[in-house]
Order: structure tokens, then C-alpha cells, then sequence
């Protein structure tokens, strides 16, 4: 899984049957210390993130065993919002 | 997923048997801040009837099949939604009503 700050949101109009009626956010590939890395992707919201939030996404086949996106046509989805990270010792971020 | 442009369609005559009966689009990558294209270029089977023009999110690797039209396909990539508002920083970047 990788690090990323929710940037902004993603409303589809039409969507092949098997795209979730979830919410899709845009995400910011980012550090633990919340610094962008300027690559973006798409993601399928299962936690409710808000915008600005440090998330964790998983990506490819994994991003399809959530019960939200079970045998969905999907390759990338929040699966948690992060609280704290701890590295080396050192608390790098806090929500 | 990833947010493209459809540039265009692909035509082949000459193909494997599990691509016929599906449509082609060629989508260019784009900057989701700026909605700018990103001269990165890739072909897409259509799951939901794109038109040339249309802003789009697709999807790649294996999710690419799992849709009606792709499925048991050989493709790696695919057009799954139109899309209609695109939103960054609070800020409206799209909106396909006023494009």
C-alpha cells in the first residue's frame, strides 16, 4: 500500500455495470509527512476520507477485496485513514 | 483508475477473435489539476459508449475484464465511466455540462 493526501473528487455520470456506486476521490501520492509527489490517481472511497487526509491506498488485484469493490471492475481504493505514523521511533505525523 | 481524454478510435480488422465486437478508443492521460493532456497515450476497450472528447476514467491491469464488454477479453485497460465534475483543492477543475 502507498501513502497519499486526498486531493479533490471524481463524479461519474455513466459507469459500466460493474464501477460501484461509490465515491471516487482523487488522490496525491504523498510521503508519511503528507509532502505531494505530484503523480495523482483515482481511487474508490471505503472509508469515508476527506479531502487533505493522509490515506492509505492499495492498488491492482488487492484493490478488489473490500466489500465495496468485490469483483469490481476497480484497481485502486482507500482502505484506511491514517491516524499517526510512527518512524524510527519518531511520531512524523498526527492527524 | 486514472482520468484520460478519448483522442480517438482504433480500427482493426486483422485481430484475435476475443477482441472482436468491441470498440477501441485511444485516451490520453491527463494532469487531474489542470485537466491538461499528458502526451501519454494508451488504447482502451469502451465499456460505456465514450464519445471522442469525453473525459473519462479508466482502469487498468486485471479490474480492466471485469466489466460486460472486456470480460474473458485479452485487454489491460478500459474506458469504465464517463466523467461529469472533476473537483481538487475545493476548486471545480471540469464540469462536462460547461466543457
Amino acid at each position: 500500500m502507498t501513502f497519499a493526501r486526498v486531493a479533490g473528487t471524481v463524479v461519474l455520470t455513466r459507469r459500466a455495470d460493474t464501477v460501484p456506486g461509490a465515491r471516487f476521490l482523487l488522490v496525491e501520492a504523498c510521503t508519511p509527512r503528507l509532502e505531494g509527489r505530484g503523480e495523482y490517481l483515482v481511487a474508490v472511497d471505503t472509508v469515508g476520507a476527506g479531502e487533505g487526509e493522509l490515506v492509505m491506498v492499495a492498488q491492482g488485484p488487492s484493490a478488489r477485496n473490500t466489500e465495496l469493490t468485490d469483483r469490481r471492475s476497480v484497481d485502486a481504493v482507500i482502505c484506511g485513514i491514517v491516524d499517526l505514523v510512527d518512524q524510527d521511533g519518531e511520531v512524523v505525523f498526527r492527524k | 483508475m486514472f482520468l484520460a481524454r478519448v483522442i480517438g478510435t482504433v480500427v482493426s480488422t486483422h485481430k484475435e477473435p476475443r477482441t472482436a465486437g468491441v470498440r477501441f478508443l485511444v485516451v490520453e492521460k491527463l494532469d487531474p489539476t489542470s485537466l491538461a493532456g499528458k502526451k501519454d497515450y494508451l488504447v482502451a476497450m469502451d465499456a460505456v459508449d465514450a464519445g471522442v472528447d469525453e473525459v473519462v476514467l479508466c482502469v487498468s491491469g486485471s479490474a480492466a475484464r471485469l466489466t460486460e464488454a472486456t470480460d474473458g477479453r485479452p485487454t489491460d485497460a478500459a474506458v469504465i465511466g464517463i466523467v461529469d465534475d472533476v473537483d481538487v483543492g475545493g476548486r471545480a477543475v471540469y464540469r462536462k455540462d460547461q466543457a
